[in-house]
């Protein structure tokens, strides 16, 4: 049997299809028996996931292109999608508590997250602007319904309500970039735009600008964050979760990919835009963050700071900004799984709390807990040996060899500011007097836990071959 | 000649000791002892692993030795340990105070020990670490993973303004410390490799020099510290519990004067020239104004610390004057500074411990009640004036000796501060050990216990040791201090050669 149809290849697409293919039979399953079936469903989900990634794993290396240039699989594009894979089996992980409650047995959920999933591989894999918003839509669209899944809550349906009318605004703004590139390149393949665009004219750069305005918003950098503190806050904390992580990655691996291998040719023209983006949402994740109460609120703040980290990467255009670009992920998706699953963690009385004072004196309630979260949040900080120094010195390398220096001073000092907040944290578990017990964690929290702290403590210990296989991801954009 | 990795273990020994007391479970007061013990037996072991170090060491070789050399990261950087004649007694010096550390806090640590335990091994673990890495992100992974124990310490085991101390431990280092991350990657990027000994060979371009140089400059003025930048060092002294304070004077600020050796000096000969003039004057203003500062403070442990200051002022002056007795007596300032102002600190941890307040005021005449006390206390304070016989004496002496050399108004202002520290340290024993002993408080101190001695005879007989017979700690790096003074005075007179040229 030749495996294609209307003669494109369809190998590289197995993951996806798989994907598709599982996610409606899950469907399928849950519409017939009911809500009964909500745990088995979250259960074969997180199989389907790791059977995804499997698959994926298993392509051959080099570059595959299928669909006539749409659909790209490189080494960049698996290692963001295992990366994705990973986010999202984990918070589907962490999510079994939230639905074992019998008011909100949805196994809707699973499938949602499962829907966005392959959304976000579609758009990692996106070839050209017609994938890319296919698949930016895809995961979105899924998005905006999981943000909204507590629906009795009306914090639940406030993020979800928020998050979908900021969401389709920018949808708009970015089909309405890629038509300007478009009609100015006559092409919507990447590698098309890339040999049009060689001179910089006022139209390719007018859509330029609105393609990344698009990228931006779901990357939540500076000055398109606004949605990101309140669905953080508003929407049950898996979820939350799941936003912080699986999505970013997507986010950030077509933004880089559009940068790197459309708009090679006017590097100039988005590296200030992007300069300009790293520093506001640094300087603003720092600073907004000092005043925070809620944790989850924090977190927010912290990711857009984060997102800022990585775009400095990206801002310096060459291999080693998208090496560090992706070290970075990694290592920022692990250090949010450990934080949210702490998050998850904190039970009182059965009651989730949220308020930073809530974990006044945690490292005499429960020790290890407090430890893990302390180097999670030195880590987030970026202090050596965890994991986080790692994730801004590949960034910031990057951006001292193009010659940022402004850039990267901005950027270190902005994060001895964010180092405050973080220490502040920390303080309130280690130097204050302890809130009152909290409730034994649950095995899989636990479990989550123990995999993103170890992976932050010790990463020193294994960062030679991540950064090895970073390094040929990053070489297959070029 | 060594089959087994000598100095990876004495770096990592303290790591695996606080991983046993981790796994030494429970709360109650056997648990207690356990991590008491468990922690002194560690500090000793790595002790006396370094001291195989010293027995091993070749003092005429200049070159680095017992390197160990892995892959750790692609492209240049590797895992890279190695020690020469200037990080040798630095390191023995750290390993040396950390037993008198854990003695110290034996019976005044009474809550969280085994937190308190772990997060000293683990900051020894840094700080040996720091002196033995030979490469430069692995110098970073060291140098700043130490804040994270400190802080802790600081802050957990702290006096009442504990927070706003550790805070601003924490971020004052920091801020310094990413401008050096920047000058690091801008050093890897025209090196392409952040090893430390290729890097003392590779030419660094005039302008990344200067850059360079400020930035490290940022990092190491912070650390050592430096006027104006040394206002957290009061604070974090005062609130760390006495252990805290004792490895804070002996060896953290100590990373200071070693990056400037490590790094300022033979990768930037010519910035390190040029600025030679910044150093002396901040050198010399921090001599003068912290000694003055000091002779107004009331709180001992405040005194003790403008007194280190003042103290680090010789050795900035003594490295930057780029000469032999210079950078020699640099060295030796550093090490005997470590002994005194360690012990120094335990002196007044013993007196706090007894009546809980470090204020001079409160003391008064404690010779009637405590004789043997009143003599170590001596000895630390003539060695810390700076007497002819003890070791601070020998550092003094030679730093002054190397800074006329080049600068006779440096060496002129900076000879005040001997009379200075004069003042204020016989001053502080006055109050304290002389005098009527009329406050009703102190009517029933007890003497020095056994553990007490302990902790403060070695360090005597070190004191009065170094300086009738320095000789040891000098020819040990008498050779690394030759080498890094011949590479600057060449890297400078060719520079002034090829000017004159032109």
């Amino acid at each position: 049997m030749s495996f294609e149809t209307a003669g494109y290849q369809l190998a590289p697409v197995v993951p996806e299809l798989v994907l598709a293919v599982g996610a409606m039979a899950l469907l399928m399953l849950g519409a017939y028996r009911g809500e009964a079936t909500t745990k088995t469903v979250t259960s074969l989900a997180v199989l389907l996931l790791v059977v995804v990634g499997v698959l994926v794993y298993a392509q051959p290396a080099g570059k595959q292109v299928t669909f006539g240039g749409s659909f790209i699989v490189d080494d960049f594009a698996r290692f963001m999608k295992i990366l994705a894979l990973i986010g999202s089996a984990v918070t589907l992980v962490l999510s079994t508590e939230f639905l074992s409650d019998p008011s909100r047995r949805i196994f809707e959920y699973a499938i949602l997250v499962l829907l966005s999933t392959l959304g976000m591989m579609v758009l990692i894999s996106a070839g050209d602007l017609i994938s890319l918003y296919l698949g930016l839509e895809l995961m979105s669209l899924a998005l905006y319904v999981v943000a909204a899944s507590n629906r009795d809550n009306a914090k639940s349906t406030e993020a979800g309500l928020k998050y979908f009318v900021l969401g389709a605004l920018s949808s708009g703004m970015l089909l309405y970039g890629s038509s300007l590139v478009y009609g100015f390149t006559g092409t919507v393949s990447f590698t098309g735009i890339a040999s049009a665009a060689t001179v910089s004219n006022v139209g390719l750069v007018f859509g330029l600008v609105f393609l990344l305005a698009g990228l931006c918003f779901k990357v939540s950098a500076v000055p398109f964050h606004m949605w990101t503190p309140d669905v953080y806050e508003g929407a049950p904390t898996p979820v939350t979760a799941f936003f912080a992580s699986a999505p970013k990655v997507a986010a950030l691996a077509v933004f880089t990919r559009v940068t790197l291998t459309a708009f090679p040719g006017i590097v100039s023209q988005w590296q200030q835009i992007l300069v300009f983006v790293a520093i506001a949402s640094m300087a603003l994740g720092s600073f907004a963050a000092i005043g925070q109460t809620n944790i989850k609120r924090l977190m927010a703040y912290s990711s857009i700071g984060h997102m800022g980290f990585a775009l400095v990467g990206l801002a310096s255009g060459t291999v080693e900004g998208a090496q560090g670009v992706l070290m970075y992920i990694v290592i920022y998706v692990a250090m949010t799984l450990g934080s949210f699953s702490i998050i998850l963690a904190m039970k009182r009385n059965g009651q989730a709390v949220e308020q930073i004072s809530d974990f006044a004196g945690l490292s005499r309630t429960n020790p290890l807990l407090a430890f893990m979260f302390a180097m999670l949040l030195f880590s987030l900080a970026g202090i050596p040996p965890l994991a986080g120094f790692f994730a801004k010195w590949y960034v910031f390398v990057a951006a001292i060899k193009a010659n940022l220096f402004t850039l990267a001073v901005i950027g270190v000092l902005t994060s001895v500011v964010g180092a405050y907040y973080y220490l502040s944290i920390v303080k309130t578990m280690y130097f204050d007097e302890p809130a009152g017990q909290v409730d034994p964690v649950r095995i899989e929290v636990r479990t989550v836990l123990a995999v993103a702290g170890l992976f932050n403590i010790l990463f020193a210990l294994f960062a030679g071959p991540v950064v090895s296989v970073a390094s040929a991801a990053a070489k297959s954009l070029f | 000649m060594t089959t087994w990795p000598i100095l990876s273990v004495t770096t990592f020994l303290p790591l695996v000791g606080a991983l046993i007391v981790y796994l030494s479970r429970g709360d109650d007061e056997a648990a207690r002892r356990n991590a008491r013990w468990i922690a002194l037996w560690t500090t000793l072991i790595t002790f006396a692993v370094s001291v195989l170090l010293v027995m091993r060491f070749d003092p005429s070789n200049a070159d680095f030795q017992f390197v160990e050399k892995a892959n750790w990261l692609a492209t240049g950087i590797t895992y890279h340990m190695g020690i020469d004649g200037i990080s040798l007694p630095l390191v023995i010096l750290t390993t040396a105070i950390m037993p008198f550390c854990i003695i110290a806090s034996w019976k005044a640590i009474t809550n969280r020990v085994r937190e308190y335990m772990m997060a000293f091994l683990i900051l020894e673990t840094l700080m040996i670490g720091t002196f033995s890495a030979l490469d430069l992100v692995l110098f970073y992974l060291f140098f700043e993973g130490g804040l994270i124990p400190m802080f802790l310490i600081i802050g957990v085991w702290g006096g009442p303004r504990r927070v706003y101390a550790s805070f601003k431990f924490f971020l004052y280092t920091l801020l310094g410390s990413v401008l050096m991350l920047l000058a690091i990657m801008a050093l890897y990027w025209n090196g392409g490799t952040t090893d430390i000994p290729t890097l003392m060979h590779t030419a660094v371009p005039r302008s990344l020099q200067t850059w360079a140089w400020l930035a490290f400059f940022a990092s190491f003025a912070v650390k050592m510290p430096m006027w104006p930048v040394h206002t957290w060092l009061p604070d974090a002294h005062v609130e760390a519990p006495t252990a805290g304070s004792v490895v804070l004077a002996a060896i953290l600020l100590k990373m200071g004067g070693y990056g400037f050796l490590r790094f300022s000096l033979p990768m930037f000969p010519l910035a390190s020239h040029d600025f030679a003039p910044l150093v002396f004057t901040l050198s010399a203003i921090a001599i003068i104004y912290t000694s003055l500062v000091a002779l107004m403070q009331e709180d001992m442990k405040k005194l003790i610390a403008y007194s280190s200051v003042a103290h680090m002022g010789f050795v900035t002056m003594g490295i930057f004057a780029g000469t032999m007795q210079g950078v020699a007596g640099g060295v030796f300032q550093m090490i005997s500074h470590g002994i005194v102002s360690g012990a120094l600190f335990l002196c007044v941890g013993i007196v706090y411990d007894r009546m809980h307040t470090r204020e001079i005021a409160a003391y008064g005449g404690l010779v009637n009640r405590m004789p043997l006390y009143a003599l170590t206390f001596m000895v630390f304070t003539m060695a810390n004036v700076g007497l002819p016989g003890t070791s601070g004496f020998v550092g003094e002496f030679m730093t002054l000796l190397g800074t006329f050399k080049v600068s006779i108004p440096t060496a002129f202002f900076a000879t005040f501060g001997v009379i200075l520290s004069a003042c204020y340290a016989l001053w502080l024993y006055r109050k304290v050990v002389f005098g009527a002993l009329v406050k009703p408080s102190l009517m029933s101190m007890k003497d020095l216990t056994f553990r007490e001695c302990l902790m403060l005879f070695p360090m005597i007989a070190l004191t009065i040791l170094f300086g009738i017979y320095p000789k040891p700690v000098l020819d040990m790096s008498a050779a690394s201090v030759q080498q890094l003074v011949n590479n600057y005075n060449t890297a400078v007179t060719a520079v002034k050669a090829a000017a004159l040229l032109q």
